[in-house]
């Protein structure tokens, strides 16, 4: 636990040291700010409760794209996680010191989590003023906010996972995008496939699970999806650090 | 402390380290000689617990590093050859960073940088961005996080690499001063850096250890002497003081089975050794020169020092 934190900590702090991290986070507040006055102003004010108001952090118009901002930017935030420290050989004290990979991996994991958090905390702006100017309903903007962090921490060991596998950091970005990408989209392949399959699809889709924390359900499916998931790729890029010890 | 046995490295099909065997007790300073690509940063990998053997066995402290890597990791200090350093972050932080990491708690880690800097003539760098540092600079910071945690064992890969010639000596008056208290393993491919920083010597060349002496007799070697290795039927403690007769032999020594007689290189002692042996009764086996063929294995192995500055 002790190493865990020491390398959380100095994940943490490398971000803050490294202009990344600002930009990612401001880029994400910029776009939510926007999507949030954009649906402030086409919305009548009438509806004061403002459910689920994290559903206008949209991209595309799609209901889900807070969601797809979130993955994005874990894809951004982790690529170096790993990758860099192969690049600069830092791996090498780092895999020599007394410390097991596991702790390295969930180090990383952690750090780039304080991160996530930091950037959902600094949103909380926005219902901060729905609260002070109308009269929301609360339930859906927790659960929202639940949701996108199960989904950003899923995305995040999956972008550890990513970075594992390379020392390009571009590769890693690539790799995880496409990774997530193809876990989200399987979720609208779903309604097109055989009957069979379709439940199985969606299943394990990401998007599947999302779409209840939005409208304030919380059903304990979702979340030990999203916990599985992200166990799993943890688990995927310890394995992948000890299979590089067998070079 | 450093124990390696039947050690065999194949990347894919390629073989990196074939069946290499040594070992390096408490307290020695123990060169790895060889050229580039010889086997010296795989076989380091390996002790440090970077990489897996492919066959055999790396032992550090008596702890096995590839079942108990964890524990024998906490002895090791080590030093890659790139010398990896987190270029974001001040000497300070990055010492601290590896002294927690390699188990010491805050109080400890300050206590031990402000020794570790002092070693390394960091002092009016403490607060220094690691990454505009200049290499010679970033090497001590090399060293400094090998040595922070104190570990009884220290592995550094090609530390005199790429620093100008006066870092260079420092460097490897740093090496012996820590060379009393802690294990030392260094590689190189320079020859006459073993021979100032080393008490002992194994020379690998192509995964393989060609020779193992320590510095006098590979000295003795590399001046001309000739060195003939002799099997004998016979008595073997009358046979030695038999050779040791021969005129022109300096030493005689014992390497298992056989007898490895040393004469100047100018001498030939075998014809007499031969007529001593049947004279005696014994039977000679063999007798060939080991001399010449450890002349063409420096000449291949190692290249010129030509950056020497204590000359």
């Amino acid at each position: 636990m002790r190493n865990i934190m020491l390398i959380a900590s100095k994940e943490l702090r490398s971000y803050l040291t490294s202009p990344m991290a600002y930009i990612v986070v401001c880029i994400f507040l910029l776009l939510s700010g926007l999507f949030f006055v954009l649906y402030l102003t086409n919305t009548s004010f009438n509806d004061t409760s403002l459910k689920g108001f994290i559903d206008p952090l949209s991209v595309f118009g799609v209901q889900t794209g807070g969601n797809v901002l979130i993955l994005l930017f874990a894809v951004v935030l982790t690529m170096r996680t790993l990758a860099e420290e192969k690049k600069l050989g830092t791996w090498e004290l780092l895999l020599t010191s007394p410390v097991r990979d596991s702790d390295v991996v969930l180090g990383k994991f952690l750090g780039s989590m304080g991160i996530l958090i930091t950037m959902l905390v600094l949103t909380l702006f926005y219902p901060l003023l729905l609260v002070i100017f109308g009269d929301p309903d609360m339930g859906p903007i927790w659960t929202s906010y639940l949701g996108l962090f199960l989904l950003g921490s899923t995305a995040l060991s999956v972008g550890i996972f990513a970075s594992s596998l390379t020392s390009n950091q571009i590769v890693a970005a690539v790799v995880s995008g496409a990774i997530l990408f193809g876990l989200w989209v399987i979720g609208i392949i779903a309604s097109s496939a055989p009957q069979a399959l379709q439940q199985v699809l969606s299943y394990i889709s990401l998007s599947y699970h999302s779409a209840g924390f939005e409208v304030g359900i919380i059903d304990t499916r979702d979340i030990v999806y999203y916990l599985s998931i992200t166990a799993l790729f943890l688990y995927f890029s310890t394995r992948s650090i000890e299979a590089s010890r067998w070079g | 402390m450093i124990r390696v046995q039947n050690l065999t490295k194949y990347y894919g099909k390629r073989l990196a380290v074939d069946n290499i065997s040594f070992n390096v007790g408490k307290g020695e300073i123990v060169g790895l000689l060889g050229p580039n690509a010889a086997g010296k940063t795989t076989t380091m990998r390996i002790l440090t617990g970077f990489l897996m053997p492919t066959r055999g066995d790396a032992f550090i402290a008596d702890h096995n590093m590839a079942t108990d890597s964890l524990e024998g990791r906490r002895h090791i200090g080590y030093m890659p050859e790139s010398i990896p350093l987190y270029t974001d972050m001040k000497v300070r932080d990055y010492l601290e960073f590896f002294g927690r990491i390699r188990g010491l708690d805050a109080k400890q880690t300050r206590a031990r940088i402000d020794e570790v800097v002092q070693i390394c003539h960091l002092e009016e760098y403490i607060d220094v961005i690691v990454g505009k540092l200049s290499r010679g600079f970033r090497q001590r910071v090399g060293i400094a996080q090998a040595i922070i945690h104190n570990p009884d064992v220290l592995i550094l890969d090609e530390p005199t690499i790429g620093i100008d010639p006066i870092q260079v000596a420092q460097t490897r008056n740093l090496i012996k001063e820590l060379g009393k208290e802690h294990t030392v393993l260094i590689s190189t491919h320079i020859l006459p850096e073993v021979s100032i920083i080393c008490e002992r010597v194994i020379i690998i060349h192509r995964g393989k250890i060609v020779a193992e002496d320590n510095i006098e007799n590979l000295s003795a070697v590399l001046r001309g002497a000739r060195r003939i290795r002799v099997e004998v039927k016979g008595p073997a403690d009358k046979i030695a003081i038999a050779l040791r007769r021969v005129p022109g032999v300096r030493r005689v020594m014992r390497e298992g089975d056989f007898f490895v007689v040393e004469s100047p290189a100018e001498i030939d002692p075998r014809a007499i050794i031969n007529e001593t042996m049947v004279k005696s009764g014994w039977t000679l086996l063999s007798a060939e020169s080991v001399e010449m063929s450890l002349e063409e294995i420096f000449l291949q192995l190692t290249t010129k020092d030509d950056e020497e500055p204590e000359q």
